[in-house]
C-alpha cells in the first residue's frame, strides 16, 4: 500500500499547493484590478481613512471643502463637508461613499489623498503611517473668486445658464458658475432632493457643469471666429464693404437677418460685427467655405476638450455636432457654411470655450491654457505644485486679433453690447442669440474681455450663456456679464 | 533529542507565536502592550503542556511534530477570532481546551490498542450515515444559508458532519482492509458497497444541500479505495459517477446551480435577477456578495498584509462586509491581515501536517492503521482544499470549516479526535519491540 500512500501524499500536497498559487494570484496579479472595482468597500474605507486635503478659493480665501471625523469600527474616517456648497459645487465636485466623486475631488484625488508620486508626499505619508496617524492629503488652492462666483449665481437666479470668467493673460479661471446648482452636502444621504430640483429648463440637470460641459448654439458670438477667419484669409479687411439686403441666399433659400425689416444697405465688416448683421457673415461664410472657418475655430481650441484640471468627461469639445457626436466635414459642401458663419448649423459650444475665444482676441491672439487650480500645498505648507501660464498657441495673428478686438469694443460702445459698458474700463464684447426654433426659448450669449484701457492687455474675459430666453443676448446676457466683470475688476462692496 | 522533547520545544515556539499574535492584536486595538496577552500566551502554553504530558504518558513514541503543528494552527485561529470578536476568541479558547480534553480522553482510552475499533466498523459506518442525515430530521435540523448543517439538541448546537467524517474513515479503514483483495479483482458484484456509498453521498446532497461535506466524504472514500486496491481505474470510475450524479443534480437542484453560477461568474456588468430581494441587481451585490467581498479582503492584504488588527472588515458606515467571517471565511480575514507571507505560512503548516500524517501512514504496519492514517490525513487536506479553494474561487464555495482555525466547537473537537487517531497509529508504528 505504500506506493499508493506516497502518491496520495503528492495529491494532497498538490491540493494545498494550488491554494498557495491561487492566494499568490489574488494577492499580487489580481490585487490591483480588484482594488479598482467600484463595489470594493475595503478600498473605500482606506480612501476615507485619509485626512483628505482641503480645497480653498483664491480670493477671498475660504475653505470650499473640509473634513468631519467619525469613528467607525475602531478607526477614524474623514467625510467631506462643503461650507460654501452651492457656490462652487460644479468645479469642486463632491467626494462621497455612495456616489463616488466628481469635479476636482475626482480629478485631483491623488493629490488630495497624498497618493501622488511626489517625493516629499511619499516621505510625509510614510512618516504618518509609521506614527500611526491618519495620512494627510495635500491642500488645493483654486483660482476661484468666491465673491464674483456669488454675483454670477445671483444674477443667473433660476435661469438655466452659466458664467465663465478667466484672466486671458494667465488662463486663471476665476468664475465658473452653472445654474441650476445643487448642495453637494446632500449627495450622500438625500440625493433624491437634488434630482427633484426644478429650474427654468428641462431637464434641470443640476449636476451638469454647464460651464465646461454645457453645449449651446453659439449664435452671433461665433461671428468673432468668422471675422477672424475672414481677416486671416487676407481676402477681407475691417473696411471691406458689403451690401446687406436683409437676408442672404443659401442654396436658393433666404436666410434672414435677426431683424429683416431694416436692411443695413452698404456696410463694412467692422460695422457688420458691431450691429451683428447675419447676411454679411453668411456671405463671408459662403465665400471662405466651412473648412476654412472651422480651421480658425480649431486654432481657438474647438474640436478638442479645453484643458482644465477638472475630469475630462466633465469637459466637452466645441464644434459641429451630428447625431450627438462631434463631426468634422470632409469637404466644404457637407456643411452649410453660410449659416455656420453666424453660429447656427449644428455648431455647439461651451461657455469655457467662448471665454477662451474672447480672451485670445483680447490678448493679441494668444490662447492661454485655462487653469482653475493655482497651487497644491503639502500638509506642512510647502507648495508642491504651482500653476504657471501656458500658451496653447497663437490662435490668430496679432493684427487680426487687434482688429477683431476693436470691432468688439465698438460693439459695446455703440452696437449690440452697450449694456456691458463699465465706466473707466475698456470692454469689448459680442452678443449672441441662438435660435432654437421655439419662440421664447432662445439661447442668449455675451462674450467679452475687459481691461483698464485699450493699450494694455485685458485682465478679464467672460462668457455668459442663458437658456430659454425671449430677449436677445444684448438685453439678457450682457447685463449679467457686466455685473460679474465689475465684481472681479472692482471687487464687491459687501464681501 | 527524543520525539517528546522536540514536541515540547515545538510547543514553546507555538506559544510564542500565539503570544506575539495576541499582543499585536491588542496593540493595534488599544495602542498599548497589555500584560493580558502574556497571560493568554502562558495559558495557551499550559494547555498544550497538559496535552504534551498526556501524550508523553500514553503514546510516548508518537510523531513529535503533529501536536506543535496543531498548536500553531489553533494559535492562528485564536488570534484571528480574538481580533474579530474578543468574546468569540474566549469561547474558541474554551473549545480548544475541550478539544485537548477529548484528545487526552481518546489517548487514555485507546492507549493499549486502538485496533479494537476495527471490530466495530459497521457501528461506525451506520453512525456516520445517521449523523450525516441528522440535520434533515424535522425538528432537529436547522437551516443556515439554505444548507442543513446544524443540529439543535436542547441548548447545544453541533455540526454532525464533522464527526461523521471521522466515523466514516474508521469504518472505511476496517471495511477496505477486509475486502481489499476481493475488490482488487474488480468483479462487479463486489461493488455493491461502492454504489451504496455513492448513493448515500447523493442522498446527503439532496437532503442537506451540503455539497461541501458530500464532496469531502466521497473524496475520502475514493482516496482510501485507491490506497486499499491500488486501482486508479476505480478512482476514475468513482469520479465519473460523482460528476455524473452532480451534473444530474445540477439540473435538478437550484441551490447547486446557484453555487456553480456564482463560482463561474461572480461579477456581472448587467443587473440580473436577485433571489435575495426579488429585484434586479448586479450579481456582486447579491448572490456572489460573500465571495466577491472575501476576494477583495484577500487582495487588500497584498504581499505583507495590513497587520493583525489593522485589516478592514466593515464598510464606511460600520456594517460587517463578509458574513461568516469567523467560520467559513476565516481564511480571507487571515489573508488580509497577514498578507501572502502569513497566508502562505499557514498553508505551509497544513502541508507539514499532511506530510507528517502521511508519514504515519507509511510507517504503520497493519492495513487498518495505514488506511485510517491515510484517510484521516487526506480528509484533513481535502477539507482545507474545499474551503480555502472555495474562498479563492478555485472550486465552488461550500461552507465547511477550516481545520483547527475556524470558529466552532464541533470542528475543533472533531479535529482533535483526528489528531488523536494519528498519534495513536504513529505510537504503535514506532514502538520498539
Amino acid at each position: 500500500m505504500n506506493r499508493q500512500i506516497a502518491r496520495l501524499t503528492y495529491v494532497a500536497l498538490a491540493l494545498v499547493g494550488v491554494l498557495v498559487v491561487m492566494t499568490t494570484y489574488w494577492q499580487t496579479w489580481a490585487a490591483a484590478g480588484l482594488a479598482d472595482r467600484q463595489d470594493n468597500a475595503i478600498r473605500r474605507v482606506a480612501e476615507f481613512s485619509i485626512d483628505r486635503g482641503l480645497i480653498f478659493s483664491f480670493e477671498p480665501r475660504k475653505r470650499l471643502a473640509r473634513n468631519i471625523e467619525r469613528e467607525v469600527d475602531g478607526r477614524t474616517l474623514f467625510f467631506r463637508r462643503y461650507p460654501y456648497g452651492r457656490l462652487a459645487e460644479h468645479v469642486v465636485g463632491y467626494s462621497t461613499v455612495g456616489r463616488s466623486r466628481t469635479g476636482l475631488e475626482r480629478s485631483l484625488n491623488d493629490y488630495l489623498t497624498a497618493s501622488n508620486a511626489n517625493l516629499s508626499t511619499l516621505v510625509d505619508k510614510a512618516l504618518d503611517e509609521l506614527r500611526g496617524r491618519p495620512v494627510q492629503g495635500n491642500d488645493i488652492v483654486t483660482n476661484l473668486d468666491l465673491d464674483a462666483q456669488a454675483v454670477a449665481l445671483e444674477e443667473l437666479g433660476t435661469t438655466c445658464g452659466s458664467v465663465v470668467a478667466l484672466d486671458p493673460r494667465t488662463g486663471e479661471v476665476q468664475v465658473m458658475a452653472s445654474s441650476p446648482g445643487f448642495d453637494p452636502n446632500l449627495v450622500e444621504e438625500s440625493f433624491q432632493r437634488i434630482s427633484r430640483i426644478t429650474a427654468d429648463c428641462t431637464p434641470a440637470a443640476p449636476l451638469l457643469n454647464r460651464g465646461s460641459a454645457g453645449l449651446y448654439v453659439p449664435g452671433s458670438t461665433f461671428k468673432v471666429i468668422t471675422a477672424s477667419a475672414a481677416l486671416e484669409s487676407k481676402k477681407y479687411t475691417p473696411d471691406s464693404s458689403f451690401v446687406d439686403p436683409g437676408y442672404c441666399t443659401v442654396y436658393g433659400k433666404r436666410v434672414n437677418n435677426f431683424d429683416t425689416s431694416r436692411p443695413f444697405g452698404t456696410i463694412d465688416l467692422t460695422n457688420a460685427l458691431v450691429s451683428s448683421v447675419n447676411s454679411v457673415f453668411c456671405n463671408i461664410g459662403l465665400k471662405l467655405g466651412a473648412k476654412r472657418i472651422l480651421d480658425t475655430a480649431r486654432r481657438f481650441g474647438f474640436y478638442e476638450r479645453p484643458p482644465l484640471e477638472t475630469p475630462a468627461d466633465e469637459r466637452l469639445p466645441s464644434g459641429l455636432y451630428r447625431n450627438g457626436r462631434l463631426y468634422y466635414p470632409r469637404i466644404d459642401s457637407d456643411v452649410d457654411a453660410g449659416r455656420m458663419a453666424f453660429g447656427q448649423e449644428r455648431m455647439l459650444v461651451t461657455p469655457l470655450q467662448m471665454a477662451m475665444v474672447a480672451g485670445a482676441i483680447g490678448f493679441g491672439g494668444k490662447l492661454m491654457e485655462p487653469q482653475v487650480v493655482d497651487r497644491i500645498v503639502a500638509p506642512g505648507g510647502r507648495v508642491i505644485e504651482k500653476a504657471r501660464p501656458v500658451l496653447i498657441r497663437l490662435a490668430v495673428s496679432q493684427s487680426t486679433a487687434d482688429s477683431v478686438a476693436e470691432m468688439m469694443r465698438l460693439a459695446v460702445e455703440r452696437g449690440t453690447g452697450t449694456a456691458a459698458q463699465i465706466p473707466g474700463y475698456s470692454v469689448g464684447g459680442k452678443t449672441g442669440t441662438g435660435e432654437t426654433g421655439v419662440p421664447g426659448s432662445n439661447t442668449t450669449w455675451f462674450i467679452a474681455f475687459a481691461g483698464a484701457d485699450e493699450e494694455s492687455p485685458p485682465e478679464l474675459a467672460i462668457a455668459v450663456v442663458l437658456q430659454n430666453q425671449s430677449g436677445t443676448g444684448g438685453t439678457t446676457a450682457a447685463p449679467i456679464a457686466r455685473a460679474v466683470m465689475q465684481a472681479i475688476l472692482q471687487g464687491t462692496e459687501n464681501p | 533529542m527524543t520525539a517528546r522533547n522536540r514536541e515540547l520545544a515545538g510547543l514553546v515556539v507555538a506559544a510564542l507565536i500565539a503570544c506575539v499574535a495576541l499582543a499585536s492584536v491588542t496593540i493595534a486595538r488599544d495602542a498599548e502592550v497589555a500584560v493580558s496577552s502574556m497571560t493568554w500566551g502562558a495559558m495557551f502554553l499550559g494547555l498544550y503542556v497538559v496535552a504534551h504530558v498526556v501524550v508523553r504518558r500514553t503514546v510516548p513514541y508518537a510523531d513529535g511534530a503533529l501536536l506543535p503543528l496543531t498548536a500553531v494552527l489553533t494559535a492562528f485561529g485564536l488570534a484571528s477570532i480574538y481580533r474579530l470578536d474578543p468574546g468569540d476568541g474566549g469561547r474558541q479558547a474554551v473549545w480548544v481546551a475541550a478539544g485537548v480534553a477529548v484528545l487526552a480522553g481518546a489517548l487514555i482510552w485507546l492507549r493499549h490498542d486502538y485496533r479494537v475499533l476495527e471490530s466495530y466498523r459497521y457501528v461506525f459506518g451506520v453512525t456516520a450515515v445517521a449523523l450525516l442525515l441528522l440535520p434533515s430530521v424535522p425538528g432537529l435540523g436547522q437551516r443556515v444559508n439554505g444548507v442543513r448543517l446544524w443540529v439543535d439538541i436542547g441548548p447545544l448546537q453541533f455540526q454532525p458532519g464533522e464527526l461523521a467524517k471521522i466515523f466514516l474513515i474508521v469504518f472505511l479503514a476496517g471495511y477496505l482492509r477486509e475486502k481489499r483483495e476481493v475488490l482488487a479483482q474488480g468483479r462487479l458484484k463486489d461493488f455493491g458497497p461502492l454504489f451504496a456509498i455513492w448513493g448515500a453521498a447523493m442522498i446527503v446532497i439532496v437532503q442537506t444541500n451540503d455539497l461541501g461535506s458530500a464532496l469531502l466524504n466521497f473524496g475520502i472514500f475514493l482516496a482510501m479505495l485507491y490506497v486499499a486496491t491500488g486501482r486508479a481505474l476505480f478512482v476514475a470510475a468513482g469520479l465519473a459517477l460523482f460528476v455524473g450524479g452532480a451534473a444530474l443534480l445540477y439540473n435538478g437542484l437550484q441551490h447547486v446551480q446557484d453555487r456553480v453560477t456564482i463560482w463561474l461568474h461572480p461579477w456581472t456588468d448587467e443587473r440580473v435577477y436577485c433571489a435575495l430581494n426579488g429585484e434586479l441587481e448586479l450579481r456582486q451585490d447579491c448572490a456572489s456578495y460573500q465571495l466577491v467581498k472575501s476576494l477583495y479582503s484577500i487582495a487588500n492584504g497584498g504581499f505583507g498584509g495590513t497587520g493583525l488588527g489593522e485589516g478592514t472588515f466593515a464598510s464606511t458606515d460600520g456594517t460587517q462586509l463578509i458574513p461568516y467571517l469567523r467560520t467559513d471565511f476565516i481564511y480571507s480575514a487571515i489573508a488580509q491581515e497577514l498578507g501572502l507571507v502569513g497566508a502562505a505560512a499557514l498553508l505551509l503548516v497544513y502541508m507539514l501536517f499532511v506530510v507528517r500524517g502521511m508519514r504515519v501512514a507509511l510507517q504503520a504496519q497493519d492495513g487498518f492503521s495505514k488506511l485510517a492514517a491515510a484517510g484521516l490525513t487526506f480528509g484533513f487536506a481535502l477539507q482545507t482544499f474545499i474551503i480555502v479553494g472555495g474562498v479563492l474561487r478555485v472550486v465552488p464555495l461550500t461552507g465547511i470549516t477550516l481545520p483547527f482555525v475556524s470558529y466552532g466547537g464541533t470542528s475543533i473537537v472533531a479535529n482533535f479526535l483526528l489528531l488523536a487517531g494519528l498519534l495513536l497509529i504513529s505510537n504503535r508504528a514506532n514502538t520498539p519491540r
